[in-house]
């Protein structure tokens, strides 16, 4: 810390070079910050905290295959389940197809298996007993401007009613928000009574369209997964029962390889940074020769001329870096702002900022190396003489 | 003052000829490379640039960490945008590849897609009797009804994904001459076996001629491979009256594709369908329907890897800038030496400029290399691809000419900008103090 002052005044010796070089690890962190926080968004949608105590039983067809009714019963008596509700993926329509967001009919006892979500309890006794009552997000309430007595007319994609008509009404009587601020996403969604939906719909009625249920302990997850699955074996509605973070998990990454593609874009990014810096820094030496000379003349060691360049790399990182990071932190604020839940973006937190900073730190070390080495070996009287 | 605005200045002309640069075609491009050249070999300044360019590219080797920054971080650019392009492109393509004009597929009205859509037995036999259908030699209307389910397979890698699995008649191949069967044969209506999409083969597990695949509680024998260039690449075909009751869907479709007796037909059947009163449809020509589909995702795909690459652009430039600065530095005795034996200002910008953007030209063809030769034929899979249906969808990287000028572009901009600056100071380089310098 002595001799900041020293790596300071390196640093400004070129002001345009330094602003230069620190400008390009700018947008490099910039890039890393915002592209990261995409990556960790899906990657913490697997491990989310209400996730990890429920379980989701499916067809073991495949996707938007029935299970019937008859199962709840029977899931229910299983050891270690607390609760079993029932869903239905509705796919409706609000106006245009463009305002898509996840709506399902729900059982009646469905807040109590959905942790995620925090209904006041008044309005999950309206929603039990309104016939044709839904409860939304608050995000989504925000957007359509709903409030609490509002009817809401969707468009059916899958489920027609009795008459053939599409056109399905729900009341909103309940407004939820997220319990965790990690899954913030729920709030786009909507429920609605599985009852009024399987009454009024035109097929497949008494089927649903899988089972989401509540387990005393995560750690009873295998052992129920198996339970619930060999009830129904060998029959033909066979079942896959996992725990709803598997569920998610494995749903994303059908969608892409998020994070191979963050991995090869930032590995190509940090490539040429590396390059760059490190030749700023073998300039910066190499112009300072005999500079770093006299400081050796008068007594530096070879080992603080070694740690004085090291220090001005990691200066030099660090500063654009952070500036960087500050940003992407502006940047991600903003775009979740202006695209809701159209792109996943985790806030630019803790883990985002330790891995950045122990990059910043490495690729320091890395670029400033070199430079540091040739400025320890140099020999007194050859730069000195200018040879 | 003065400096003030004549720095504004080359600010206004670089957004100028940036703008003008975007929206030029290749051709353009090669018009203005043409009279460059003209320029630099028929005229006397033209002349002299080319002797300033020929010294500066002498000394090249000379800085090579300096010029390899500028070539290698705009390759970066480049690899990074073509890449995340060429991924867009291939999924656009696969989409929009799939489908005609003369054929029309028909959902229950509403549905939005084929994974949304249920039709009754009754109405795939209405709708094979609306007028402006094709017929066969036997007179039978050409009309394919189609359910399409999802089924969960192990992937390669280990993973389980969501496959379609579309349940066809004897009409499917017929609604599809472009789907051809390229190993084994078709399978036999009644019986359990499977042809499978050329995409699918490669990318899940176990499927191989003659394997067994498990689909519900019953093994299925796969006895042929089918490819169609398109969408149905992803896709496993079964005996529509088979599987049905298997995914307890009786005898119910989720679509019907029909051959129209030709292109202009197809106003007609929609007309038909929709006179019909039993009938409540929705009918698109198929190239339509699945060119629709494409629309969002690869929109969503160019949106981000522009953003990126221009983050990835702005780094560029700064590189490219220090080098190009620390190159006129020190060249700066040379440039005041020609400077002072009567060598004008433009010889001198055009030559650190033309030296700037050759590096960057070889950056460019570089990064489009890279993401040519590591995607050109990679394969990937999404999810996102098809409506809501949410199975996979198999898709090749299409790095095309488009894309590689497009990343061209990018980096010549990319070395314009950084060189236009370095270029100005060397030709206002007060010719004394620089011949002073040592």
């Amino acid at each position: 810390m002595k001799y900041f002052h020293l790596v300071w005044g390196a640093l400004l010796r070129r002001k345009a070079r330094t602003i230069f070089t620190m400008a390009s690890v700018l947008a490099a962190f910039l890039l890393f910050g915002m592209l990261d926080s995409v990556r960790t968004a899906f990657a913490d949608a697997g491990h989310s905290v209400s996730g990890a105590s429920q379980m989701i039983t499916m067809s073991k067809l495949g996707l938007g295959q029935q299970l019937p009714l008859s199962l709840q019963s029977r899931i229910e008596s299983v050891p270690g389940v607390t609760a079993v509700a029932y869903v239905n993926w509705f796919g409706g329509i609000y106006q245009d197809p463009k305002n898509f967001f996840p709506n399902e009919a729900v059982s009646e006892n469905y807040f109590a298996v959905q942790d995620a979500v925090n209904l006041p309890p008044d309005q999950v006794k309206t929603f039990q007993s309104t016939r044709d009552g839904a409860v939304v997000g608050a995000a989504l309430a925000k957007k359509f401007h709903w409030k609490i007595g509002d009817k809401i007319p969707l468009q059916a994609t899958i489920w027609p009613q009795k008459d053939g008509s599409n056109a399905w009404n729900f009341t909103l009587v309940g407004i939820f928000t997220a319990r965790h601020a990690t899954e913030k996403g729920i709030e786009n969604a909507m429920f609605f009574r599985w009852k009024y939906f399987d009454e009024a719909r035109q097929f497949a009625n008494g089927s649903v369209g899988w089972y989401q249920e509540k387990i005393a302990s995560p750690d009873q997850a295998s052992r129920v997964s198996t339970a619930i699955d060999a009830i129904s074996a060998n029959s033909d509605h066979e079942t896959k029962t996992e725990t709803a973070n598997a569920f998610t998990a494995s749903f994303l990454s059908q969608l892409a390889n998020i994070g191979l593609i963050v991995t090869g874009i930032m590995a190509a990014v940090f490539f040429t940074l590396i390059l760059l810096t490190g030749n700023t820094m073998a300039q910066a030496v190499r112009e300072r020769i005999p500079e770093i000379a006299v400081l050796k003349t008068i007594g530096f060691t070879n080992r603080s001329v070694l740690s004085l360049v090291l220090a001005e790399a990691v200066l030099l990182v660090v500063i654009g870096g952070v500036i960087g990071m500050l940003l992407a932190m502006m940047v991600v604020g903003g775009l979740k702002a202006a695209l809701g839940q159209t792109l996943p973006m985790a806030d630019v937190g803790g883990s985002i900022w330790g891995s950045a900073i122990v990059l910043m730190i490495v690729i320091g070390f890395v670029v400033g190396v070199l430079p540091a080495l040739r400025g320890m070996h140099l020999k007194i009287v050859d730069a000195l003489t200018g040879r | 003052m003065k400096r003030f605005l004549r720095g504004l200045l080359l600010i206004v002309v670089l957004v100028i000829v940036l703008a003008l640069w975007s929206a030029l075609p290749w051709y353009g491009a090669a018009i203005a490379a043409i009279l460059l050249v003209l320029w630099l070999a028929l005229t006397r300044a033209g002349r002299r640039t080319l002797n300033v360019t020929g010294v500066g590219l002498a000394t090249l080797p000379a800085r090579w960490g300096a010029s390899s920054v500028i070539v290698i971080g705009i390759a970066g650019v480049v690899g990074v945008l073509v890449a995340l392009l060429a991924m867009g492109e291939g999924l656009q393509a696969t989409l929009q590849g799939t489908g005609s004009a003369d054929t029309a597929i028909v959902l229950r009205g509403g549905s939005q897609a084929e994974s949304s859509s249920v039709l009754l037995h009754a109405d795939t036999v209405l709708i094979a009797q609306a007028a402006g259908i094709a017929r066969d030699a036997q007179g039978h209307a050409i009309a394919s009804p189609e359910l399409l389910l999802a089924a969960n397979l192990p992937k390669k890698n280990g993973q389980d994904a969501n496959l379609s699995v579309r349940g066809v008649g004897p009409e499917a191949w017929a609604v599809r001459p472009n789907l051809h069967i390229i190993a084994g044969r078709k399978f036999k209506p009644g019986t359990l076996e499977l042809d499978v999409g050329k995409g699918v083969m490669g990318q899940f597990e176990g499927m191989t001629m003659g394997s067994k695949v498990k689909l519900g509680n019953q093994l299925w024998t796969v006895v042929g491979e089918f490819d169609s260039g398109d969408a149905f690449n992803s896709e496993i075909w079964a005996d529509m009256q088979t599987i049905g009751p298997v995914y307890h869907r009786g005898s119910s479709a989720s679509s019907v594709t029909v051959k129209l007796t030709s292109p202009s037909a197809f106003a007609q059947f929609k007309a038909a369908l929709a006179a019909n009163p039993q009938l409540k449809v929705d009918a698109e020509t198929t190239h339509k329907y699945f060119a629709d589909q494409s629309g969002g995702i690869n929109k969503l795909i160019r949106y981000l890897g522009t953003t990126i690459a221009i983050i990835m652009g702005i780094g560029a430039v700064f590189g490219a800038l220090n080098s190009m600065y620390a190159a006129v530095a020190t060249r700066s005795r040379e440039i005041a030496t020609l400077r002072a034996v009567g060598f004008r200002g433009t010889p001198v910008v055009v030559s650190v400029l033309l030296e700037t953007m050759l590096l960057a030209l070889a950056g460019g063809v570089l990064g489009a290399f890279i993401a040519w030769a590591i995607f050109g034929h990679y394969t990937a899979s999404t999810s996102a691809g098809g409506g809501f249906s949410f199975t996979q969808m198999i898709f090749q990287f299409r790095v095309t000419p488009a894309l590689v000028w497009n990343g061209i572009k990018w980096a010549l901009a990319i070395g314009f900008i950084g060189g236009l600056f370095p270029a100005v100071r060397a030709a206002r380089l007060p010719v004394t103090t620089a011949l002073r310098e040592l």
